[in-house]
């Protein structure tokens, strides 16, 4: 393979007496979907929150192309080329969709020398890349506190794969995703996976992640049991991984193998 | 089979909204019905006093600029999440630090004026910087710049000069080319060319008989149209404009998504302070002094008119088009009821009035709008 985009070595993060991580080390590779899976708690959102500059790890090194990185804002790893989907969306209800959509990023069009938000560039885009993920808004400037919290979570997406040039993070990006808007969800991580952008993938869903994974890292109680590649490993061995225990196998058994 | 994707155009699940309703549903209706409700009722009641004259227009719409002033930097500051309790005790000293300076030191006014830009927008951004690095609420940081800069507008005159108000602003600024920026006034041609025509009054007896009763507009309403322009544009029409939003409406998703809420947050409380500090030189220059009490309760007044033009007290949503129509309502209630003859005090009922019904219209406004709850 290629050179990883993404060096993450011995990355420890403790917040006051909590050791949320204790020594995590993953490479990511471009065109890669990289799934981090672990139980609550385990650590995986802290993870990639290091990665995209929202947090600075307490220990450890972080190498972006070779280069050891310092992300001291989001903004930087943003301008990397990092995009990421947090868990909490980081949506702002009360904006429209389209003002949301670039929250950070934003357009312009220089009038007379002055930089000003280009909202129709921005509206168009906006409208565009929803409609790609199989939603149709009522206009760019509706407010994002309006729309369900599927449709909330697919601005998030679309916002995170236009602006992820290098590498995309989705942070249970379909926990509340509809049939269809999973399956384009899905959809999506391939095609920008195929365009040789780094995707990193965290989900509860053992079938999601087999279904577009590349790679798996199973993160439990912040350290990691190591990363395997698709075809190693069985769908029944990545779930007993991902729940980090033998329990669940006696619970599959009464609830008749639905987990 | 035909399960066609609906598109963009005919969702049949979106209701076709009319343009009148799609013009109406806008934070600034609550502050543009407030200005309807109150013009047709001074028009009713005061039209033959004078309100409406050119002189009547002069005082109401004076007075409304120096809400306007205040309430711009109000309206930035409370879209991006924070209040200024400081900003009445500011004006105050702003006041006080152009007199002590330019009168007692005996500084060129114009010398006086730009220190006393530069030390009170700092002092903005000290409390900003306070806020954004304690985490407090800026209420309870503000709150102690109020007492803080009041303490000292009241003491320094006293020990400099012994008293409380310190005048001779006037002979000072003669001749400055700074001072008229704040205290002159402009147009002065068009009105005496107004006045020959005979379109608006002129002085029929007296030293300045001939000239026209209104002989321009004060630089103070030139500063009030400028700020609202530029607060409105800054806000709607740049990439900081969307950082004032995403700062107030959620900081730290805001952060998360690269924007700089800090700085923004610290610039907005020092653009605060400078619009306080525009007032201030505005009133030094008209007075030609300064008093310790200058700009007292002037913080809730700016709030006020911000909340009438349908800003959210906690953030992230507002209009400086609505904060201007709150400082225009402001000020028509309360040179409208001098000229109506009315009991000043009732001046306090009519606005509680205002207030309650233009926030309740913009509190249901804002929940169409934003799917509140
Ligand atoms: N800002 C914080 N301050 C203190 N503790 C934190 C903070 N963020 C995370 N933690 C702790 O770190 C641990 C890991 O949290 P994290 O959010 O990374 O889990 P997760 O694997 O993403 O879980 P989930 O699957 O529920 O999203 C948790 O015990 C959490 O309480
Ligand atoms: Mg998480």
């Amino acid at each position: 393979m290629s050179q990883p985009i993404i060096q993450m070595k011995s990355i420890e993060k403790h917040f006051g007496a909590v050791i949320a991580l204790a020594g995590v080390s993953v490479d990511i590779y471009p065109g890669e979907c990289h799934c981090l899976l672990g139980d609550n708690g385990a650590g995986k959102s802290t993870f990639i929150k290091t990665m995209s500059g929202v947090h600075k790890p307490t220990k450890g090194e972080i190498l972006f192309e070779g280069q050891p990185m310092n992300f001291a804002v989001p903004r930087d790893a943003m301008n990397a080329g990092i995009a990421t989907v947090h868990q909490h969306l980081a949506m702002i209800p009360l904006m429209s969709v389209s003002r949301n959509f670039f929250m950070g990023n934003e357009p312009v069009k220089k009038i007379a020398g002055i930089p000003f938000f280009d909202h129709e560039y921005a509206n168009e885009v906006t409208m565009a890349e929803m409609r790609k993920m199989g939603i149709n808004l009522r206009g760019p400037d509706q407010a994002v506190g309006t729309l369900s919290g599927g449709e909330r979570q697919t601005v998030a997406i679309a916002r995170a794969v236009h602006f992820g040039a290098k590498v995309l993070i989705l942070d249970e990006p379909t926990s509340a995703l509809g049939v269809r808007q999973t399956s384009n969800v899905l959809a999506t991580i391939d095609k920008v996976r195929k365009q040789g952008i780094a995707v990193v993938f965290i989900t509860h869903n053992v079938r999601h992640a087999l279904a577009v994974g590349d790679r798996f890292t199973v993160l439990n109680r912040g350290s990691t049991y190591g990363t395997a590649t698709r075809g190693d490993v069985t769908p029944e061995e990545l779930q007993d991984l991902m729940a980090g225990g033998q329990e669940l196998a006696t619970l599959e058994g009464s609830l008749g193998g639905t987990v | 089979m035909s399960t066609s994707t609906p598109s963009a155009a005919g969702d049949e699940r979106i209701k076709e909204r009319s343009r009148l309703r799609n013009a109406l549903v806008r934070p600034e209706l609550g502050g543009i019905c407030g200005t309807v409700l109150v013009f047709t009722f001074f028009l009713l009641t005061a039209a033959d006093s004078g309100m409406f004259s050119p002189t009547g227009f002069l005082n109401w719409g004076t007075v409304s600029a120096q809400f306007a002033i205040i309430a711009v930097g109000a309206c930035l500051l409370m879209i991006a999440g924070e209040f200024d309790l400081s900003v009445g005790s500011m004006i105050g000293f702003a006041g006080m630090s152009i007199a002590i300076l330019g009168v007692t030191f005996g500084l060129p006014i114009w010398l006086a004026i730009v220190i006393t830009f530069v030390l009170c927008t700092l002092i903005g951004g000290l409390s900003g910087y306070i806020v954004v690095k304690t985490g407090l609420p800026s209420f309870i940081v503000t709150l102690a710049f109020l007492f803080i800069l009041r303490g000292f507008t009241i003491f320094l005159p006293q020990l400099i000069e012994r008293k409380t108000i310190i005048g001779g602003i006037s002979d000072a600024a003669e001749g400055d080319w700074l001072a008229p920026l704040f205290g002159g006034k402009v147009l002065n041609g068009l009105f005496v060319w107004l006045g020959d025509a005979g379109l608006i009054e002129t002085f029929s007896r007296g030293s300045r008989q001939g000239q026209p009763v209104v002989d321009g507009v004060p630089m103070l309403v030139i500063w009030a149209l400028l700020l609202i322009i530029f607060g409105h544009i800054l806000l709607t029409r740049t990439r900081f404009g969307n950082w004032i939003f995403a700062a107030g409406g959620d900081a730290e998703a805001a952060r998360n998504s690269g924007v700089p809420v800090d700085r923004v947050k610290i610039l907005m409380f020092m653009f605060t302070a400078f619009c306080a500090t525009v007032f201030a030189t505005c009133q030094v220059m008209e007075f030609g002094s300064a008093g310790a009490d200058r700009g007292l309760l002037k913080e809730f007044e700016a709030i006020i008119a911000v909340v009438i033009g349908g800003a959210l007290l906690t953030g992230g949503y507002g209009s400086v088009i609505g904060a201007a129509l709150g400082a225009l309502i402001f000020g028509v209630v309360q040179q409208g009821l001098f000229f109506a003859g009315v009991e000043s005090s009732l001046f306090r009922v009519f606005l509680g009035v205002i207030l309650l019904m233009a926030v309740i219209l913009n509190t249901y406004i804002r929940r169409l709008i934003t799917g509140e709850k």
